[in-house]
């Protein structure tokens, strides 16, 4: 299973509504959650939801590092990548 | 025009992790020993966090009767027993007349949410469906769903009928409730006012949506030493219980009586971030506003204040914030002035916290100890006062600040004094 | 003894005494979202007209609870008002009062950005949190497990929450509460506002909100046996009425800014709607004791803070528990305070149902665009006792009448009262 940009695009609208700033369908990879507008507190439930919908524990995610949508991503591929080899 | 009428703490009543009732409430501080303990509340199994600081309160060992007992939620429990101790040490007597002058100011942060979730279960069928079974509810659901029910418990154990109020900002509703208390002091709505405040919140929803936002200690293997304020090793705070209850009094009026005087509230101040609902900006800028809006009605000068009970919650944002802040509005005095946090000792106790500690700050001024910051080794270079780490400090105290920080952007700080003390 | 009596002689809420007429407490914007009228000009024109807004409850399947009608609000979209990332996190009232308070500000065309940073504050006054999102989350909690409770839960239910927000949004870092005192809080954060005022803020948005039309809410509600379970919406709530049952909930908002008068003339406020000038609260003794409830002593405290007397009154916006021996209660106090029938009653939440924290602070804009307007809004569906219990209740349409001072009275349950006095300011 893999996590994409669009995945993770529509669980932070269910999640946190859509940016402060700029479109999320734009251009939004590289730009940081700060600057969309998604606070902290966004990003922990988001981190829940895709735990939820994807069966992958990132519940300890290194959320300091984790700033920018691709790196979230990025991070939850990985992690899927690790469960997967477990298995 | 007259001067402002001065307030007056004439009696205190405390229901603590391993300190119910002022005595036992103040050994346990000053010993430094960690009240934190596994959850035995409920079965915390698959919790993140699954420690806290309980009170071992059976509500029929402490004056309540069996219909008290059924009908009062636990937070409830906790502020009528706190009240009667209060109002005993106070030696005040609610004649007819003084009940019309009494009110009550009780603060909580989630009131009956314990019996909320419990009878949520009863209702639901374990959430089996959003329609609920009223049948199923019992008759005290209502009292749960409205906190001002702790209020109507307390002025009928204490017979007030002046204002009342629940006063909830999240946690800082401990110190806000004996802040509005003052107030409708001061102004002569009222010449008495039973204030404090109350909450029990360790129970599984409460337990879970800290979980959800990582703002609990998962040191689970070792509980004792899980809430460390300014620790560089602390890892989020740890969830309390309790209630503080004062009786406090027009000056005028304590003396007429000729009350003890415990201490004096000298100031009450209160800022909001405006920030975020549960993050702090590091630079402590509306805190700092808030101790020095207090220190300044107060006439305090920063380096008059003996003891800083601080917020201190153990969380890696609050402890640096609540640094900062120090050191914005004391200055040098900042450096010079002991801070505790008996969070170590007791958890944090959401709404009911500020009360407590203000009960700590009077007992402070009372006994000339300074109780320590429990389980702090290793400072954080990033919180670099005096902590007053481990071991309580024999210290006479005239001058005492507390400071509370609260989901919601809330910063509130009080100061009491020694009453005639010279500053 | 008549301990009401002995009260009103000692110094009081301070209104008078401190107050010079450049510091009075003035209204200077308003805004109500209640189910008979979402925004200030719709529930105002369904006010005067005697419009009702209470109705079958839609907001879910009530057919198996024995209440079936209740004052909802229809049409409401949070995210038409407010920024999708909140409503996630967001309760119902939260998304209610952070809507009332927007249009309150600009009401008032009062933006805080052109303030202090310290200069403004928030009260807010509500009953039962976020009854409706906890209910969501216990839900998760115990039929999916403690991980699936969202970390909005965090905050977003606790009765502190509604302040919290509005400060984040409007930027106000002035000192700022939140009162729980059941159906009465509207008033008591009104109360909270001129203290605020009185230490030299500048301004303060206050009000009420809560939204207790949720299966939890009516739920607990039920339990206290003072819900009505009339399915006839016109007549289940019935203040002063032999057929009087119990109340009926309802959901809204009412947020008002207030400033002193003299800054607000001086920034050239658009409207000045009136002036709080008294303020009284008290609690009533345990029901066993034997003594008398206190509501007639909070309205004598009120009116000696705003150093009026019973005849200085022209409308009173009462309580209307609809409970007999409640209502009995009331007119009882009413009668003693101005004598049998000498001044107009009016009930406009027989319209809306209780709103709880919203309640008396929607009493409050209703007195005073009823001050502005001339006009005593009227009491539907209830009121055939009125007369036998020496009240002059305003019923079957809007009631013409200059009205200076209105006195705004309310109860809570388990004893609190509270009494407000706004007047016009010439």
């Amino acid at each position: 299973m893999n996590f994409s940009l669009d995945g993770l695009r529509t669980i932070l609208r269910a999640c946190a509504g859509e940016p402060e700033n700029g479109d999320l369908d734009g251009e939004v990879a590289a730009i940081t959650f700060e600057d969309l507008g998604y606070d902290s507190i966004a990003l922990l439930e988001t981190l829940s939801r895709i735990e939820q919908e994807y069966g992958v524990a990132v519940d300890e995610a290194p959320m300091d590092e984790l700033t920018t949508p691709q790196a979230l991503v990025d991070y939850v591929n990985s992690r899927l990548a690790r469960e997967t080899a477990h298995v | 025009m007259l001067p402002p009428r001065r307030v007056v703490i004439t009696g205190i009543g405390v229901v603590a992790p391993r300190g119910i009732g002022v005595k036992n409430f103040w050994e346990t501080l000053t010993s430094g020993r960690s009240a934190t303990r596994n959850i035995t509340a409920f079965d915390a199994t698959g919790f993140r966090s699954r420690i806290a600081a309980e009170c071992d309160f059976l509500p029929t060992e402490h004056g309540l009767t069996q219909e008290q007992a059924a009908r009062m939620s636990r937070s409830s429990q906790f502020a009528h027993v706190a009240a009667r101790e209060a109002l005993a040490q106070s030696g005040l007597e609610v004649t007819e007349r003084v009940a019309a002058r009494t009110g009550v100011a009780l603060g909580s942060a989630v009131g009956s949410v314990r019996e909320l979730d419990r009878l949520y279960r009863e209702i639901s069928g374990d959430g089996a469906s959003w329609e609920l079974a009223p049948e199923k509810a019992g008759p005290y659901l209502a009292d749960y769903n409205t906190p001002s029910s702790l209020v109507r418990e307390i002025a009928w154990l204490t017979g007030a009928q002046g204002p009342a109020a629940m006063i909830s900002a999240g946690c800082t509703s401990g110190l806000d409730a004996v802040g509005y208390a003052c107030e409708i002091l001061r102004e002569g709505s009222a010449d008495v006012m039973i204030t404090g405040a109350t909450d029990a919140p360790i129970t599984p929803i409460t337990v879970a949506c800290f979980d959800a936002i990582k703002a609990t200690s998962p040191h689970n293997d070792d509980p004792e030493h899980a809430s460390r304020p300014f620790d560089r090793d602390r890892d989020g705070f740890v969830l309390g219980e309790g209630g503080a209850v004062f009786v406090l009094e027009t000056a005028e009026h304590a003396h007429a009586r000729g009350a003890h005087v415990i201490a004096e509230v000298a100031a009450f101040a209160a800022r909001c971030n405006a920030h975020h609902m549960t993050a702090l900006r590091p630079d402590g800028r509306e805190m700092a506003a808030a101790i020095d809006s207090a220190l300044t009605t107060a006439r305090i000068a920063p380096e008059a204040i003996d003891y800083i009970n601080a917020h201190g919650s153990g969380t890696k944002q609050n402890d640096r914030h609540e640094t900062a802040a120090y050191k914005r509005s004391l200055g040098d005095a900042a450096r010079r002035t002991p801070v505790s946090s008996i969070k170590s000792v007791i958890g944090h106790s959401l709404g009911a916290i500020g009360s407590i500690e203000l009960a700590a700050c009077a007992l402070a001024i009372e006994h000339g100890v300074i109780p320590p910051t429990a389980n702090l080794h290793t400072p954080d270079p990033d919180c670099d006062l005096d902590y007053v780490p481990l071991v309580a400090r024999e210290q006479r105290v005239d001058v005492a600040l507390s400071v509370g920080s609260g989901f919601g952007g809330f910063q509130s700080a009080a100061v009491l004094v020694k009453e005639g003390a010279h500053r | 003894m008549n301990t009401g009596h002995t009260a009103a002689q000692e110094p009081t809420a301070a209104g008078r005494a401190a107050t010079h007429r450049d510091a009075l407490p003035v209204f200077t914007g308003l805004a109500v979202a209640a189910p008979n009228g979402l925004g200030t000009d719709a529930f105002w024109s369904a006010t005067r007209k005697g419009v009702g807004g209470i109705g079958p409850i839609t907001h879910f399947d009530a057919g198996a609870y024995p209440v079936r009608v209740a004052g909802e609000i229809h049409g409401f979209d949070a995210r038409e008002h407010i920024p999708s990332r909140l409503v996630p996190a967001t309760d119902r009232a939260t998304q209610l009062s952070l809507v009332t308070t927007a249009w309150a500000l600009g009401d008032a065309e009062l933006d805080p950005a052109d303030f202090g940073e310290f200069d403004g504050s928030v009260v807010t006054a509500n009953a039962v949190g976020g009854v409706e999102f906890i209910q969501r989350e216990l839900q998760s909690l115990w039929s999916k497990g403690p991980r699936y409770v969202t970390a909005y839960m965090s905050y977003a239910w606790f009765y502190g929450v509604n302040t919290g927000q509005i400060s984040i949004r409007h930027q106000l870092k002035g000192p700022s509460g939140v009162v729980v005192t059941g159906q009465v809080g509207g008033i008591d954060a009104l109360a909270q506002a001129r203290r605020r005022l009185r230490d030299g803020q500048r301004f303060v948005v206050a009000g009420g909100a809560d939204a207790p039309v949720c299966p939890y809410g009516l739920t607990a509600g039920m339990t206290a046996g003072n819900l009505s379970t009339g399915e006839d919406p016109d007549t289940a709530y019935a203040p002063f009425d032999r057929s009087a049952r119990g109340h009926v909930p309802g959901e809204g908002s009412a947020m008002m800014i207030l400033e002193p008068l003299g800054a607000a003339r001086e920034r050239g406020a658009r409207h000045i709607y009136g002036a709080l000038t008294g303020y009284g609260a008290t609690f009533d003794p345990h029901p066993a004791t034997g003594q008398p409830p206190t509501l007639a002593r909070a309205a004598r405290i009120a009116l000696d803070d705003a150093g009026l007397t019973p005849d200085d009154i022209d409308v009173v916006f009462a309580d209307g528990a609809a409970e007999a021996a409640a209502d009995r209660a009331e007119a009882t106090a009413l009668v003693e305070l101005f004598g049998p029938r000498r001044v107009p009653v009016t009930l406009p939440k027989t319209m809306t149902g209780r709103m709880y924290g919203a309640g008396a602070a929607t009493d409050v804009v209703s007195a005073l665009l009823a001050i502005r307007d001339g006009e005593i809004p009227p009491t539907i569906g209830g009121g055939d006792l009125a007369g036998e219990l020496g009240l002059d209740l305003v019923t079957g349409g809007p009631r013409p009448a200059r009205l200076d001072h209105a006195l705004v009275l309310a109860r809570g349950d388990g004893g609190f009262n509270s009494a407000a006095v706004v007047s016009r300011v010439p």
